[in-house]
């Protein structure tokens, strides 16, 4: 199976972005698709900006913060939680499924839990577009964990 | 001309306010920056031709796996270019003369026959040199030139000629090919040497060590068969940028490898053959981390440790054996080997030793690394003859467990493996230590002969269009070896606004930064993309660099392409490609429409808040004080002195108790030390610079204190055994609580004939895997004493592994000098204990005589495990740090930065970090008080340049945003446009913002963005991650 969408990840600075780097040194390897776009903190990412990820043709967007209670900035991870809410019902009502938006948390101490989180989004993005033209030859998406 | 101060008159009775460290390794180089970084003027003495000491020689460091290179580069660099540091290549000191305070040093520096002035190190001359010589720095595995530089990232990165190897010098003229090519005329063959008198207040002897050269002992073979090779060679051959480039083969012929064994103790805890009866503390570490290194580049070779104890006794190195143990398939051999023998003619060779099982074994191996300990060097040693100074009989610099920096001559300290072998981050600490030291002496003359750093002025760019320079970095072959940087350096030129492509082998080299301040200046350059490896560690880096190329230091982007492409990629090269282009693609649009950043500078609070009176806190709270700032001292007890309370003596031996009423009573006396009795942390505000915290005192009273730093010295607890019959039989006691009856000759103890010791109790298991590092050498002393006061008595130690590192190892060999009976129960499981009558019947397997033993015993001794203090999770959550998997604070980095958090102004010291023997929460809390001090002699702090900023034509003032601020930074403003109509806003608090945005991501005007993350660049990204206009390359 080919696939070739990309997909925007907002890793925060303190936990899913060092994860991110944790995940390089420890040299776990993951599908070429993840497109790391660093912010300061999951609170930081507007829902307009997600929407917008997706009306340029990322095939999903994932918001990656520090675990709750865990917040750099005290609470911002719980305020994108609350706004996660809002950015479901949003898809849903202009059309794309909600599948297509993913909010996790990950510790800088968690590149593994990172990596499985990258390889669910692709698992369920894959799901999603099963049939449509996004599956073609070649390209840099292929599926590591692909059986 | 006599030192920097020259023609100034100094009375008497001022210290001079410069500062010699002697050593260029990572611990000279940590003392010269936090020195130099606090007010001092510091001369770094090197002995060869450019500063790094071991660390640049090295692949990677435990247990982090960090590329050594990546991570001491940034540091060389900040060392090379400080306005208050001098470096002195090539030079060595001749003696010391003067008083604390005002020495007088000679120092001599060796002819380098290149003019550093004019060097531009553009390696001709290294390239048409005729002459190849053993490249010391590779461990003669590999040739270098006779004009050479030491390694491709040394500072000062100048290139130097190697007189004995050199023709021209040598041989009376001939050759001088390299003078006659040298584009910039740069070579001096006249060159002389210079010999120059130095005033420094200090002297900080960072003087390192050497690796055991095991030839001297023709049992290993090493100089007569090839494959056999030490541990530093074997580290250059698994180095990406080493003579091989990474790829292992038989040195005798050239062949894949296939069977590797690692001896360990080659020149340690080895009195007989070579008088080092030390144990080096480092290699069991650095044999398991090649070895991983090796297995995992290879699966399919052999590799087999032979050691006599693991000894993993630092902070995340159980783990990091037990990994390598469990899941690697590495093997370890509990077997010391006494010689290799050649075996056939084709370079193999044959290892025999005795299993634990009580087997001969004959094992052949086609390559053998020997696992060499530390030394002090002999130049270093009769230079501390020279100077004055007092050594151990281990030739270590002779040192209290209570003054760990300070030799025996006032005023000269001393850090690093000079003092005793140890790893990069005791070494780290030391220097810190040292640095705070020296501090306390010349803290009458700080800032009076450093020069402040002045940077051009910086070019406005607002009105220019964006000129982009893209430097892509190889990281040797970490980012090379998989991305084709060609085919992204051609692709990173077709990007609009791109004006000017580089690729570096390393973009954080020195050579780079001059080179990337020159295409700044030459091509005029507004806008910077660095390719490289994270912002997180070298974002600093670069932006120094801007910054003294007359930009603003904000308008960078880092493309992460190697720890989140490279690495993750590591099998498919195409993918890997591909995204490194959409990821320079991203950082160029970013960059593209960045604008310059001025953070906001404040005053700083010049006090510090010190949690937890143990002997780490008051050690951190009194040099603080002595340095002149403010301490607030928290205790949670009515009295002062912690864990050390219970201790009597150190390692060496010093008595504790009399050390701690000393402490006691200057910190309780020092009028700058406010002490807080039964009183704890119930809320923290503020950052970095300007804490306000509040403490609940014994009756419930509040008190607010406020303050610029913040130490963590919360200590830890013990561990009560449930194992063991403990607290079932009375005569099963824990280590400490034997002590005190040790100690009153209470009546178990004095009638006494046979104690048990049995060590790891509660420590090394699946619940805490880490080990206690104090217990090994607690119960050893002990049973010493317990021996020495009546010979018959019998004593056993039951133990896993014994871990007296260092110079510790001489109690162990006391200990079985005397007859003390050693028991290992790691491989048959841990004794059992039953009453029996008057006493306790210990019941273990003997490894020795390979039967079932049965000890009576009139007291079992349990060493019993060190716990992380319960109340630090509280304190982490109060402060937002992390703490690891065992409850202990985890530092900002493990190697470098080990007594500081990723959250600015915070620091840790002592058992809250992880169990440690008094010594070294000694030295960590000095050098934590050291980094404090730094931080609190800058007098102002530059605020976070990320903070929100309002756009008044887009806000409409409805306030959702103030809701949302963690910070409370928002406030809600009405105002009259030109024609009187009142209207809203909001204003932000430039200092209470942090930047997190979370009212960017709230407003639904955009009418507040973080600068630097505004909504426009974000989205700038994204467009780019997704722009498939241009066709990826194949």
């Amino acid at each position: 199976m080919n696939w070739d969408a990309k997909i925007i990840a907002f890793c925060c600075n303190w936990c899913s972005y060092a994860a991110a780097d944790l995940a390089g040194i420890s040299r776990l390897q993951y599908s070429g698709s993840i497109r790391i776009i660093r912010v300061l903190c999951s609170g930081m990412v507007h829902p307009q900006q997600v929407l917008h990820a997706l009306d340029k043709g990322a095939a999903g967007v994932m918001l990656i913060g520090c675990h709750l209670g865990e917040c750099h900035y005290l609470k911002g991870n719980e305020v994108a939680l609350a706004r996660a809410e809002v950015i479901v019902d949003t898809l849903e009502d202009l059309g794309y499924a909600s599948e297509r938006f993913e909010l996790t948390w990950v510790s800088s101490a968690e590149p593994e839990r990172l990596v499985k989180a990258f390889h669910h989004m692709i698992a369920r993005l894959a799901d999603l577009d099963r049939g449509s033209p996004v599956f073609t030859a070649g390209g840099a998406g292929r599926l590591i964990n692909e059986t | 001309m006599i030192g920097h101060n020259g023609s100034v008159d100094m009375t008497a009775s001022e210290p001079v306010g410069a500062v010699m460290v002697i050593g260029g390794g990572i611990s000279g180089m940590r003392a010269a920056l936090d020195l130099a970084d606090s007010g001092y003027y510091v001369y770094l003495v090197e002995k060869t031709g450019a500063i790094g000491g071991a660390m640049p020689q090295y692949n990677k460091v435990f247990p982090t796996n960090d590329c050594s290179m990546c991570i001491i580069a940034p540091k060389l660099v900040e060392c090379g270019r400080h306005a208050n540091i001098r470096i002195l290549t090539l030079g060595s000191v001749l003696d010391i003369a003067g008083r604390p305070g005002d020495f007088v040093v000679r120092v001599r520096q060796k002819p380098r026959y290149v003019d550093t002035e004019k060097c531009i190190a553009c390696g001709q001359c290294s390239a048409h040199c005729p002459q190849s010589v053993d490249d010391p720095f590779s461990g003669h595995i590999a040739g270098r030139k006779a004009i050479y530089i030491k390694y491709p990232q040394a500072v000062p990165f100048k290139y130097q000629i190697d007189a004995e190897a050199c023709l021209y010098l040598s041989q009376e003229g001939k050759c001088g090919v390299c003078a006659e090519i040298c584009p910039p005329e740069a070579i001096r063959f006249d060159d002389r040497a210079l010999e120059e008198e130095i005033r420094v207040g200090a002297v900080v002897m960072a003087l390192g060590f050497q690796t055991f050269n095991p030839a001297v002992i023709k049992a290993w073979g090493y100089g007569v068969y090839p494959n056999v090779i030490t541990s530093l060679q074997f580290e250059r051959y698994l180095a990406p940028d080493g003579p091989t480039s990474g790829v292992l083969h038989r040195p005798s012929d050239g062949k894949p490898v296939r069977r590797i064994a690692f001896l360990q103790c080659i020149g340690s805890r080895d009195k007989h053959h070579c008088g080092n009866e030390y144990c080096s503390s480092v290699c069991c570490m650095y044999a398991i981390k090649e070895a991983v290194m090796v297995k995992e580049a290879n699966p399919e070779l052999e590799v087999t440790i032979f050691y006599t104890d693991i000894r993993t006794h630092g902070k995340e190195f159980d783990r990091y054996f037990e990994r390598a143990r469990s899941e690697t398939g590495i093997r370890f051999v509990r077997s010391r080997i006494h010689g290799v023998e050649p075996r056939g003619t084709r370079g193999d060779l044959r290892l025999h030793y005795i299993s634990v099982q009580g087997r001969q074994v004959e094992e052949i191996v086609d390559l053998v690394v020997l696992s060499v300990g530390l030394e002090t060097a002999d130049d270093m040693v009769s230079l501390a003859d020279r100077i004055g100074i007092q050594m151990t009989p281990d030739r270590f610099a002779a040192i209290s467990a209570f003054m760990p920096v300070h030799t025996s001559r006032e005023g000269i300290f001393t850090c690093g493996a000079f003092n005793g072998p140890r790893d990069i981050p005791q070494s780290v600490i030391g220097g810190s230590a040292a640095a705070a030291s020296v501090a306390v002496l010349l803290s009458g003359a700080r800032h009076s002969l450093t020069r402040t750093a002045s940077f051009p002025l910086e070019q406005d760019v607002r009105l220019r269009e964006p000129r982009i320079g893209v430097f892509i970095c190889h990281c040797g072959t970490n980012i090379a070896g998989v991305v084709d940087i060609e085919e992204v350096a051609a692709y990173a030129a077709t990007l609009a606004n791109v004006v000017s492509v580089e690729r570096n082998l390393f973009t954080c080299a020195q050579d780079t930064q001059d080179i990337m301040g020159q295409q700044i200046r030459d091509r005029e350059l507004n806008r910077i993309v660095v390719a490289a490896c994270t912002p997180r560690t070298h974002e600093p880096l670069f932006r120094a660099t801007l910054r003294s190329a007359g930009i603003n230091e904000y308008l960078l982007e880092m493309a992460n392409i190697r720890n989140q492409n490279a690495w993750v990629h590591g099998f498919d090269q195409q993918t890997a490609t591909a995204k490194a282009k959409d990821l320079i693609r991203m950082a160029v649009a970013k960059v593209s429409g960045l604008r310059a950043l001025h953070p906001l500078r404040i005053p700083i609070t010049p006090s510090a808040l010190v949690i937890g009176g143990g002997v780490a806190g008051m050690t951190a709270a009194l040099n603080l004080a002595l340095q002149g700032f403010d301490v607030h001292l928290v205790e949670k007890t009515g009295q002062l002195g912690g864990n050390a309370l219970h201790l009597f003596q150190t390692w060496s031996g010093e008595h504790v108790p009399r050390y701690l009423d000393g402490l006691r009573s200057e910190v309780v006396n020092h009028p700058r030390i406010a002490v807080f009795y039964h009183s704890t942390v119930v809320e923290v505000a503020g950052h970095v610079g300007n804490f306000t915290t509040t403490l609940r005192g014994d009756s419930g009273r509040r008190k607010t204190v406020r303050h610029g730093v913040v130490l963590i010295t919360t200590g830890a607890k013990r561990y009560i055994p449930e194992e063991f019959e403990y607290g079932k039989i009375p005569k099963v006691v824990a280590s400490i609580e034997f002590d005190k009856l040790h100690m009153h000759n209470e009546a178990r103890v004095a009638r006494g004939t046979s104690f048990v010791f049995i060590q790891c109790v509660g420590s090394r298991n699946q619940e805490r895997p880490y080990c206690s590092k104090s217990c090994c050498t607690h119960s050893i002393q002990s049973a010493i004493k317990l021996k020495k006061e009546a010979p018959s008595r019998r004593i056993y130690i039951l133990y896993r592994e014994i871990r007296t590192y260092g110079q510790r190892e001489r109690l162990y060999n006391k200990a079985r000098e005397l007859g003390i009976v050693f028991i290992n129960y790691e491989l048959h499981g841990p004794p059992k204990l039953s009453r029996e009558r008057d006493g306790v019947l210990v019941e273990v397997w003997d490894h020795v005589l390979h039967r079932p033993l049965q000890i009576q015993a009139d007291v079992v001794i349990l060493a019993s495990a060190t716990l992380a203090s319960p109340d630090a999770s509280d304190l982490a959550n109060l402060f937002k740090l992390p703490l690891n998997a065992d409850g202990f604070f985890q530092e900002a980095h493990a190697k470098l930065r080990p007594v500081e958090f990723h959250v600015d102004g915070v620091f840790v010291a002592g058992l809250a970090h992880y169990p440690k023997p008094l010594e070294e929460s000694i030295s960590q809390a000095l050098a934590a008080a050291g980094k404090a001090g730094c931080l609190l002699a800058r007098k102002e702090i530059a605020l976070e340049a990320y903070v929100a900023q309002v756009d008044p034509g887009r806000c409409d003032g409805c306030g959702l945003c103030i809701e949302v601020c963690p910070y409370r930074a928002i406030t809600l403003v009405e105002y009259e446009d030109e024609k009187g109509v009142v209207l809203k806003s909001v204003v932000i608090d430039q200092v209470l913002c942090k930047g997190c945005g979370i009212c960017q991501g709230t407003c639904p005007k955009q009418g507040v963005d973080v600068a630097g993350f505004t909504c426009a660049q974000i989205e700038a990204q994204v467009d780019a991650a997704l722009d498939d206009t241009v066709a990826e390359g194949t």
